[in-house]
């Protein structure tokens, strides 16, 4: 029983973490029905430069308080890798928004291999791990379980991100604005939407969190690679289509089953096929509920 | 005016052959004029032809993104690796098995997924060849030889003569490179070849005339995918030692970049993709690190400024063109 609380809150803590990169998928899937296969390098980025401020420039010996210091860290993470966010939507997603589905996803591929790419020559092709106390080893125990502080911040982190984010979406007026842009830009556009800036919008907030979910796996797991991206990446998709894509909550719920599954079979079945476990997901998803739990129809009669 | 028209096409038409011709006797003398190395590099630039060529179907003539396609790949090569060296039966005879084991694959595994659009497509075949990389890994059925593979294939055998030098599987790659295409030529104007081209441009329409779509996206999977296997049996032949590393999501990721770089269903295409795929970057050794780099780039640039490829099939051509006339404002609307 220990080890099923163990396993069930590693699933919750991953999970989160996937949940949060998985909005950025069904945020952008949502406003421009396009995959885009570069938010995993997005997420790798905001890992690595955590890195670069807490290993090379030691930023948090200016701030006395780890958590704050953590905190103040995590938006400038999160606006760096959002100004890339942006450039990349204006660069290699902009010009294509007229051209079809397949020029897009080209597009993306190609985006990702570039950027995977310009992390592996800026900071290098070997392994980068963080070192230890970065957060402080606390931890308690309850019930048999122990619970440590990293976890506590991954958790607290991504909710608080999560609801301010559903906030946003459901309460304020640019909330509306994005939720028009999803359902029709034309629509959206004759009732005064700078359907522009909303796109841009989004690829600010997608990439934001993203890069949060990148640093927070830097610090989890301590050791990140220039192809991490990839793995996350699918994973997080996995979650997004498993909510239903396009669906915002549907990121958050799918995120936590994908985290829970995946930490139950590799405790209960096996580590070695812990990732098959989510790629199975998605592919039954696909072809027995494409909605997804919560979402949209995605596979087209013609 | 139709004397001097005939003159024309007959001009053209000969100077295509003089073209056709002067390639043909390139390809057979090339070993004769440089070193192994690029033999071997010639080599490589053959068989990710055939692997362009089999995803061509795929992708290029009934319009199905497939983005796991190494999976089909693996699959040859790990059905002649280990009936090779379990059974020991000769590589070559294992060409055609490998065919069926990777089309046999592919009806299994499409079958559910057909109705799925465009880019869930790509993704669940992702996520298919993931599965596929992951079960090797693992030694699926003690069978695969985990994560360092399979070694110890044995060189296949050609009229009692053994096949080593990169020379040799030179030539007995790039031998099936014109078979295929010619056979790809053919298979472009057959009721099946014209039935992938009405099905990816308007499947209802297709449905109405009388075509089985569900039916011919099958089969432009398990034709595809067959090709893929043998493939996979030339290179298992060639390297005698497979691992699963080399069938990874880069690998599809190239073989889809082929397709495309060159211009969906158009067979020179495919070779000028694999070109600048597979020579491209051997040529540009120097910038080693960076050309990754380079390449994820251009792959953006080329969507910016010549999304229809490098070398478009006339077909392509024509409806960039038509759609061009059509649609003077192409600014307004949005999707």
């Amino acid at each position: 029983m220990e080890m099923f609380f163990g396993q069930i809150i590693n699933g919750i803590t991953i999970g989160s973490i996937y949940a949060l990169v998985a909005l950025g998928y069904t945020m952008v899937y949502g406003v421009l029905r396009m995959i885009n296969f570069a938010h995993g390098e997005l997420f790798t980025l905001g890992a690595y430069m955590a890195f670069t401020m807490i290993v090379s420039m030691n930023l948090a010996a200016y701030i006395p308080n780890a958590v704050v210091a953590l905190i103040v860290m995590a938006v400038m993470v999160a606006g760096l890798v959002a100004i890339v966010g942006v450039l990349l939507e204006r660069i290699a997603y902009k010009p294509l928004r007229q051209s079809g589905r397949l020029a897009p996803v080209i597009s993306a591929l190609g985006a990702s291999i570039f950027l995977q790419n310009a992390i592996m020559l800026i900071w290098g092709a070997n392994y980068k791990v963080f070192p230890e106390g970065v957060v402080p080893s606390i931890t308690w125990e309850i019930g048999g379980v122990s619970i440590t502080l990293m976890r506590v911040l991954i958790l607290s982190t991504s909710l608080t991100l999560m609801i301010a984010l559903y906030v946003l979406i459901q309460r304020t007026q640019v909330g509306t604005a994005i939720r028009a842009c999803a359902l029709d830009h034309d629509t959206a556009r004759l009732m005064g939407i700078d359907v522009d800036k909303i796109i841009r919008l989004v690829f600010i907030i997608g990439p934001a969190l993203g890069g949060i979910a990148g640093m927070m796996v830097g610090l989890y797991y301590r050791q990140i690679g220039f192809t991490m991206g990839w793995h996350y990446g699918i994973k997080a998709f996995t979650a997004a289509i498993l909510g239903g894509i396009g669906n915002i909550p549907g990121a958050m719920v799918g995120g936590l089953i994908l985290g829970v599954a995946e930490s139950l079979g590799a405790g209960y079945i096996s580590n070695a096929w812990k990732d098959a476990i989510a790629f199975l997901i998605l592919i039954l998803i696909l072809i027995l509920r494409p909605t997804g739990l919560l979402g949209e129809r995605v596979a087209e009669k013609v | 005016m139709k004397p001097l028209w005939h003159k024309l096409t007959e001009m053209i038409g000969r100077t295509q052959k003089v073209w056709y011709v002067a390639l043909l006797i390139l390809v057979l003398v090339f070993p004769g004029m440089t070193t192994s190395y690029w033999t071997d590099v010639a080599f490589f630039f053959g068989l990710y032809i055939l692997l362009g060529l089999s995803l061509n179907i795929i992708v290029g003539y009934a319009g199905l993104f497939n983005l796991g396609h190494a999976a089909f790949y693996a699959v040859g090569a790990y059905t002649t690796a280990i009936l090779n060296t379990v059974l020991g039966i000769p590589v070559l005879y294992l060409l055609p098995i490998s065919a069926l084991a990777a089309a046999f694959f592919a009806y299994l595994i499409t079958k559910p997924i057909l109705h799925l659009r465009g880019d869930y497509l790509a993704i669940v075949t992702i996520g298919f060849a993931e599965i596929v990389r992951i079960s090797l890994i693992n030694n699926i059925g003690g069978l695969t030889g985990g994560p360092n593979g399979l070694l110890g294939i044995s060189r296949p055998e050609l009229f009692g003569m053994r096949l080593y030098t990169p020379t040799h599987f030179y030539y007995l790659v790039w031998f099936l490179v014109i078979m295929v295409i010619l056979a790809m030529v053919r298979l472009e104007d057959s009721r099946l070849g014209r039935a992938w081209n009405y099905v990816r441009e308007d499947e209802l329409a297709a449905e109405a005339m009388g075509i089985d779509a569900t039916r011919t996206k099958m089969l432009a999977f398990v034709v595809g995918s067959a090709l893929a296997g043998v493939a996979g049996n030339i290179y298992a032949a060639k390297m005698t030692m497979i691992a699963p590393e080399s069938f990874g999501f880069w690998e599809s990721v190239v073989i889809f970049s082929i397709v495309i770089l060159g211009g969906m269903g158009s067979i020179p295409g495919v070779v000028v993709g694999a070109f600048g795929m597979v020579v491209w970057p051997e040529i540009f050794r120097g910038f080693a690190e960076a050309r990754m780099l380079i390449f994820g780039a251009a792959m953006v640039l080329m969507m910016l400024f010549r999304p229809q490829g490098l070398w478009p099939s006339p077909r392509a051509r024509r409806a960039m063109e038509s759609q061009k006339k059509s649609r003077p404002s192409a600014k307004a609307g949005t999707a």
